[in-house]
């Protein structure tokens, strides 16, 4: 059985409380040690660590990887190197695929194609209601016995508040969570980014917080009324952390995602039309940012996710009201949360690797998140002092689709070890 | 002074010396349209495309007669006719045109931001002849030069645009261009067509049609479109002239004298009442007589002449 140490780090891994310059040694796919100064003479292979961070396999639990049906845009492949590439060990893949991830045989083949790409792993999560219309629940079990881990109609809000309460009730069987896209469709309307002074001066169509706000709390509420788990994808508006907090308060079980645009941009990023800047929900005022930095320092936002969402060139080439929503994140998520939250004196470290690792295999059940001696051998690598500068035609992703496009940051993955084997390593640069 | 610009995409981004020169330009510009020969040799050789994709009467007409008394060649391309019918994108069409050699563009989108779009992606001058909710800039110049012809200045006015501000881009240009130039913009209608953030912009807003009329030197009546009745914005177009209109018996009751534009074209009857369209406050047909000069205005600076050079320009004969 291969045997790989990493060797000389500083051992980061909140889950058992450990911070100090430890070796991790990994054995058959999973930890097999973690001491000072372990032989080497044993070992296949050793990975030096020296000045670097060793933490738990990062995960990114909300990204879109547009295979099956927009391989021109990101494959499985594609989106895993670039999630490895990034330090994640693992992403849960969006089910707004094209056909839809409704189906038993569709997770399957995702499982399948991230397997024979090798990077990342993959956990998809299947739709709620069937082709994401909304209307009729899809086979929950059937697609968690392929691998599904869990649910969402996640691009669509599911409007429905009944069929949501169906949902969420149903999902008791299995005990997973619902994830929802909070935005009520009728109050987004044609609003294309955040109400306020920038999309009256743009003369751009406004999508107000409250939009996201009314949904929020609306299934918060339905998830106190069921008792089942409710997850808010990518808050954005400084009150829904707030309904957010309460309800948790309350004992609810609700937990909640930010990405780094809605804790980093401000609606002001979208100048003069840039198509970059353009997502949903949209980006928001900096009162919004303050909150959900807030809610990420105080727990009531439980994990870190990129949402990336790679798209062509061709569409994000348009006039902004025509473009599609989102931008690509894999690449470039820690190295964000790592500046501006932990340099930026939000978060202390420990705290980042719950909210990028720990908390999302917690949330989703998943082995990782944690580097005790049996736990799964997914293990990211992070250099702490590397400054760089965002290059998106260096990203692996098919997709350049970024508003970070020459930011300077600081941090980076350097090696990522899925199940004990290491699939990517930065070279050089 | 030499106008340093490659493109008119709106009036926020202008200077009050940039606006004034356009202004100060038109003046001269409009005597040709009084000759018997309506034609200078400024822009001859040029070739300017009239690129619309949302049907327009009056803007492209105006446009056409500026192009055409400036003797530039010009094409009209209309969105029913053209090849984005068939699927092509914007900027592939104008890299098209551009490949046949153009100097400049004129667009009507009904995107905003699409002029921009187009500007940052092709190397002609690109003239913004109205883009979605965005801005209108010929039509903010043009109301701009009505108000100082009749007032001789434009400092210190107070100018009310009344009605669906929030989807105007006519309403955008003149809030820009009117408060650079001095004036106090206000706004008034339902509150479901007045984005209440215009107030960051130092932009008043007036919730009652009488109070605009016992305050300001002008008003800008906008177009109200019959489909946002249909998205609720307002219950009827009764409705709206009882609460919005501009009545004869309304202007009286102010008891002053208030200058009446409306950009067109016109709902007599709804925004603004027949007697007061064709009474002796309003100044609509001069709006579209100097909608013209400035348009020509506005090709020859792009085209790099100078403003001293205008009244000279004028001095030339047509062929």
């Amino acid at each position: 059985m291969k045997r790989l140490l990493i060797r000389g780090g500083r051992l980061v891994d909140p889950a058992n409380t450990v911070d100090e310059k430890l070796d991790v040694l990994l054995s058959g796919g999973k930890v097999a040690g973690v001491g000072k100064a372990i032989d080497a003479a044993e070992v296949d292979e050793v990975l030096d660590a020296t000045g670097k961070v060793v933490v738990p396999g990062l995960i990114d639990m909300h990204v879109h990887l547009r295979e099956p049906g927009r391989e021109d845009e990101e494959t499985v492949e594609s989106g895993c190197r670039a999630a490895a590439a990034g330090g994640f060990t693992a992403v849960a893949a969006m089910p707004n695929t094209e056909p839809v991830t409704d189906d038993q045989a569709t997770v399957g083949y995702i499982i399948r194609e991230a397997i024979r790409a090798g990077y990342s792993r993959v956990y998809p999560i299947g739709a709620i209601t069937r082709e994401i219309k909304g209307e009729n629940l899809a086979e929950m079990g059937s697609m968690l016995d392929a691998g599904a881990v869990a649910f969402t109609d996640d691009g669509h809000c599911l409007a429905s508040a009944e069929v949501l309460r169906k949902a969420m009730t149903y999902s008791l069987i299995f005990d997973v969570p619902i994830i929802q896209h909070c935005e009520d469709p009728e109050l987004v309307g044609d609003g294309v980014m955040n109400s306020g002074i920038t999309a009256t001066r743009l003369g751009l169509a406004g999508n107000p917080c409250e939009a996201e706000e009314v949904i929020v709390y609306r299934d918060c509420a339905l998830a106190r009324l069921t008792g089942a788990r409710f997850h808010v994808a990518h808050i954005s508006a400084a009150r829904s952390v707030d309904i957010v907090r309460n309800f948790k308060a309350e004992g609810v079980r609700v937990t909640a995602e930010a990405t780094p645009h809605h804790f980093i941009l401000t609606d002001e990023a979208v100048g003069d039309f840039d198509t970059n800047a353009k997502m949903a929900p949209p980006l928001r005022g900096a009162a919004d940012v303050v909150a959900v930095r807030k809610g990420l320092a105080d727990g009531t936002i439980d994990c870190i996710a990129s949402d990336h969402a790679p798209h062509h060139y061709d569409e994000k080439e348009a006039a902004f009201a025509n473009a599609p929503n989102g931008i690509v994140g894999l690449e470039t998520s820690f190295a964000l949360v790592y500046t501006e939250l932990v340099l930026g004196g939000v978060l202390d470290f420990s705290t980042l690797v719950r909210r990028m690792s720990t908390a999302p295999a917690r949330l989703l059940k998943l082995p990782g998140g944690s580097l005790a001696v049996g736990d799964q051998g997914d293990v990211t690598v992070l250099d702490l002092d590397i400054n760089w500068t965002i290059d998106k035609h260096k990203f692996y992703s098919k997709c350049r689709n970024t508003p970070f496009h020459g930011r300077q940051v600081t941090g980076r993955a350097v090696a990522t070890v899925v199940g004990g084997r290491v699939v990517w390593r930065r070279d050089g640069d | 002074m030499q106008f340093n610009r490659k493109h008119l995409l709106g009036l926020e981004e202008l200077s009050s010396d940039e606006i004034r020169m356009i202004l100060d330009t038109a003046v001269p510009f409009k005597e040709i349209s009084e000759r018997q020969i309506k034609k200078v040799p400024v822009l001859r050789g040029k070739t300017i495309v009239n690129l619309f994709f949302e049907p327009s009467t009056r803007t492209r007409i105006s446009f056409e007669f500026a192009e055409k008394r400036l003797s530039a060649d010009t094409v009209n391309v209309n969105v029913s006719t053209s090849s984005v019918s068939k699927g092509e994108t914007l900027v592939d069409m104008a890299r098209n045109l551009e490949a046949m050699k153009i100097d400049m563009v004129v667009i009507r989108h009904a995107a905003s931001g699409a002029p921009a779009f187009l500007a940052q992606r092709i190397d002609s001058n690109v003239i913004n002849a109205g883009d979605g909710w965005h801005e209108h800039p010929t039509q903010g110049l043009l109301d701009m030069l009505t108000i100082r012809d009749h007032f001789g200045k434009l400092d210190g006015l107070k100018v009310a645009i009344v009605g669906d501000v929030i989807h105007s881009r006519v309403a955008r240009s003149n809030i820009w261009g009117l408060q650079k130039m001095g004036a106090q913009v206000g706004v008034c209608g339902p509150p479901t067509l007045v984005p209440a953030s215009l107030k960051e912009l130092g932009v008043k807003i007036y919730s009652r049609i009488e109070d605009v009329l016992s305050e300001v030197d002008v008003v800008n009546v906008l177009r109200i479109q019959l489909e946002r009745m249909h998205s609720n914005m307002f219950p009827s177009l009764g409705e709206y002239n009882r609460l919005y209109g501009i009545s004869t018996a309304r202007l009286e009751a102010a008891g002053r004298d208030v200058l009446i534009l409306h950009p067109g074209p016109m709902n007599r009857g709804v925004e603004i009442d027949s007697d007061v369209a064709d009474g002796e406050h309003q100044v609509i047909l001069e709006q579209v007589t100097n909608g013209v000069a400035v348009r020509m205005a506005v090709l020859f600076l792009l085209a790099g002449g100078k403003q001293a050079g205008a009244a000279e320009a004028t001095e030339m004969r047509g062929e």
